[in-house]
């Protein structure tokens, strides 16, 4: 038996030992997801026993050093874990923008000091984060930011507003880009940290086309930052941003962006009943599913070789913006056809047989995913200027 | 397996890339259909395909073949279409290989060898009408004396006129049965139709042929399994040449973006060209990957092939189909001339759509195979 086939033998005892059997059940709400934090009220036993098993395996954050709070596994033994998870269809036991994006600028860019501390509370769910990017003027033109920190000597004074901050009422932590000079553009923007329950921070949730408000404004009156609660080098937080949307388009491309990736038509067919020839019974909609699940299975394949070429150094630095364009693209188009199959009940709100329209708000949800963490069109401005080198772009 | 080629996959990439280009770029295809060439490609650059070996990469080393697998066969068959050179190689070298190779037996042991060295062009005489219906199959082979005798009309055969041998898909009593039909077997004619890539591919018409009892191959009404591996390695074959046309086609446009001026600028420098180049950039990248996946999983025998070659030449399809619309759009009014070579991508591509089942028939086997 080989090692890799060793460790799969291993994950595959410790999961069947581990996991909790009320954590295999699919994802049916909000709730089911397990976020983390001061604030966080777990669901259940099940819910917090399986964060305890995988925090104490390091299986939070498998492929971050054991010091940090992770397994420390190889990416071909985190891929094992993976598929292993996915096999007995294992949630994540824990959901974070501190793993997801916050860890890695702290790998990247962070003292052992900030490292050992940060990142450890995150690996426990101890501290949930949120982030601090987009302003109400300050869109996809990103870097145009104008909240402003002040050089108070040994803090700073900071004041401004942030817009698409997720679930900030609801986070501990805040990872904020700063302007701290205001003369410089590009250099003149710092990475700072902060609690959110500093003097000065206040939240307010906007509610969205979808009906719910996972987003909030966040507000800035004078909030006290000390000077050493920033990441990288002062005025050099752009660098870090510029590295985190590359991480998180990557992140997307790994697995979010195509959305729920099996045969839409194999799911439908069901409710809409076949034919005689065993199709079913819709020939427009059945062919519009099929061409959609050929995309589907064909992003599925794209997806494997852009991870196996990304964490092997192969792929183009840019071609996570490839991946977020195309998977975000796809999972749109999904939803659409899932309202389509759904007819008149994919129309309902709230009504109990419908999960209270989780439908309807599902799919005007997919609407922001071509939208967050850069557009489709801002993609396609990266694609043509960095990866096919076109002039002007 | 990561999906990407691996080191000796990269040298075989190294070496065949640049023959390729040398030997039979574009100006190859022009020469031949310049000179109205009856052949439909050149035997010289068959003898050169030889010298490396290539002809035989997918016949097992037994028969004197090198043994490889599709992803290789793959890395030859993107540098064709990205030269749009006419070769026998998809018909000859995978089709055909796939199906002696599975069937075993006599037709296995008289046909790879020739094939690995060379001697052989074989034809596949698959289609009976203008669409791939590879399930509808009206062909006969009815036994007579010590063999059988077969009745019937096939369409799209790629040098059908030329080769030395053709598979030909015939229905007997109790399923499908292949045979190796030699091209001088009495009965058997070829009809060669020049196509509008410049290939040429023959109405073949089977009245009365005799073929012995070994000409069959593999088992008799169990060809059924042996025309799935013919059809899948050629789907994937086909696809991976298509992503070597689309890849052409979109390098060549993406080249002439940057060279083209319209009111003082190049045009590559326009948002609305600069987005559809990078729409068809990730569509090609989604092709490519879905084309090593399904040979990769062809490569390993994985249960799991069947599915993705269907969504490969789909999506492969769909792609090149993309970059060569586009090529010919962003090239503007050049873009029409029989000059410019962006047209003849257009045209390879349109023959391929078609070869095996078009983006449409796979569409609709990928629904079949999900149960709907």
């Amino acid at each position: 038996m080989s090692d890799l086939d060793a460790f799969r033998a291993e994950v595959r005892a410790w999961l069947e030992a581990n996991c909790p059997p009320e954590m295999r059940e699919p994802v049916r709400d909000e709730g089911d997801v397990c976020w983390g934090g001061r604030k966080w009220v777990f669901k259940n036993d099940a819910q917090k026993a399986w964060l305890e098993a995988c925090v104490a395996k390091g299986y939070t954050v498998p492929d971050w050093p054991k010091a940090y709070g992770g397994a420390g596994l190889t990416a071909e033994q985190t891929k094992i874990l993976k598929q292993e998870m996915k096999r007995i269809h294992a949630r994540s036991p824990l959901d974070s923008f501190g793993i997801w994006m916050l860890g890695p600028a702290l790998l990247q860019f962070g003292t052992e000091e900030q490292k050992v501390h940060y990142l450890n509370q995150i690996a426990r769910g101890e501290i949930r984060w949120c982030q601090g990017y987009s302003e109400p003027g300050s869109g996809s033109d990103l870097v145009s930011l104008q909240t402003f920190g002040e050089d108070r000597g040994d803090h700073w004074v900071v004041n401004g507003s942030k817009i698409w901050t997720s679930y900030a009422d609801k986070a501990d932590w805040i990872f904020c880009l700063v302007r701290t000079d205001k003369a410089n553009k590009y250099q003149g923007i710092t990475f700072m940290l902060f609690d959110m329950e500093s003097k000065g921070v206040t939240t307010k949730p906007i509610l969205l086309i979808s009906g719910n408000s996972p987003f909030c404004e966040t507000f800035f009156d004078d909030v006290e930052v000390p000077k050493t609660q920033f990441i990288g080098e002062i005025n050099r937080g752009w660098d870090v941003a510029k590295y985190l949307l590359g991480h998180e388009r990557e992140m997307i491309s790994g697995g979010g962006a195509g959305g729920d990736m099996v045969s839409i038509g194999g799911a439908f067919a069901k409710a809409f009943g076949k034919n005689a020839a065993g199709e079913l019974d819709d020939p427009i909609l059945r062919a519009e599913m099929a061409a959609f699940d050929v995309d589907v299975f064909a992003y599925r394949a794209m997806g494997e070789r852009f991870m196996d070429m990304w964490k092997t150094g192969r792929a183009h630095p840019a071609s996570s913006n490839m991946m977020k364009y195309v998977g975000t693209e796809l999972n749109k188009r999904r939803h659409e056809l899932v309202m389509s199959g759904g007819g008149s009940e994919a129309l309902e709100w709230d009504s109990e047989e419908t999960k209270g329209g989780a439908r309807p708000r599902a799919w005007l949800r997919t609407k922001a995913n071509s939208i967050e963490g850069g557009t489709s069109e801002v993609m396609l401005n990266v694609i043509a200027k960095r990866i096919l080198d076109l002039p002007g772009a | 397996m990561p999906l990407y080629h691996n080191d000796d996959q990269a040298m075989l990439k190294d070496s065949v890339a640049p023959f390729v280009a040398e030997q039979a770029p574009v100006a190859h295809l022009r020469s031949l259909r310049d000179s109205a060439d009856a052949t439909g490609f050149s035997r010289d650059l068959w003898a050169q395909f030889t010298e490396m070996g290539l002809p035989g990469m997918l016949v097992p080393e037994a028969h004197g073949g090198l043994g490889m697998g599709y992803m290789e066969a793959g890395i030859v068959l993107e540098e064709i279409g990205r030269n749009l050179t006419p070769s026998p190689f998809l018909a000859t070298s995978v089709g055909a290989v796939a199906a002696l190779a599975k069937a075993g037996g006599t037709q296995a042991g008289r046909w790879l060898p020739a094939i690995a060295g060379g001697e052989a062009i074989v034809a596949l005489a698959i289609d009976e009408g203008a669409k791939h219906r590879p399930d509808r199959i009206a062909t006969t082979a009815t036994r007579a004396g010590n063999g059988f005798r077969l009745d019937g009309k096939k369409s799209f055969v790629l040098h059908g006129h030329v080769a030395d041998m053709s598979i030909v898909a015939a229905k007997t009593d109790g399923g499908i049965t292949l045979f190796a039909v030699p091209k001088d077997a009495k009965g058997l004619t070829a009809d060669p139709r020049r196509l509008v890539d410049s290939s040429l591919a023959s109405h073949v018409t089977l009245n009365g042929v005799e073929v012995d009892a070994d000409a069959v191959i593999g088992e008799v009404d169990a060809g059924g399994e042996i025309l799935d591996a013919l059809l899948a390695a050629t789907r994937t074959g086909a696809a991976a040449e298509m992503v070597g046309v689309g890849q052409g086609a979109m390098d060549m446009t993406v080249t002439y973006l940057k060279e083209r001026k319209q009111f003082g600028k190049l045009i590559g420098e326009f948002q609305s060209l600069q987005h559809r180049a990078a729409h068809l950039y990730g569509e090609m990248e989604v092709a490519r990957a879905t084309v090593m996946k399904a040979q990769q999983l062809l490569d390993e025998g994985s249960d799991g092939a069947r599915l993705m070659v269907s969504v490969a030449k789909a999506k492969a399809g769909r792609a090149a189909n993309l970059a060569v619309r586009e090529g010919v759009q962003m090239h503007g009014g050049i873009g029409m001339t029989d000059e410019y070579d962006i047209g003849l991508y257009m045209k390879r591509d349109r023959a391929l759509a078609e070869y095996m089942g078009d983006v449409h028939y796979h569409i609709d086997q990928v629904a079949r195979m999900n149960g709907y």
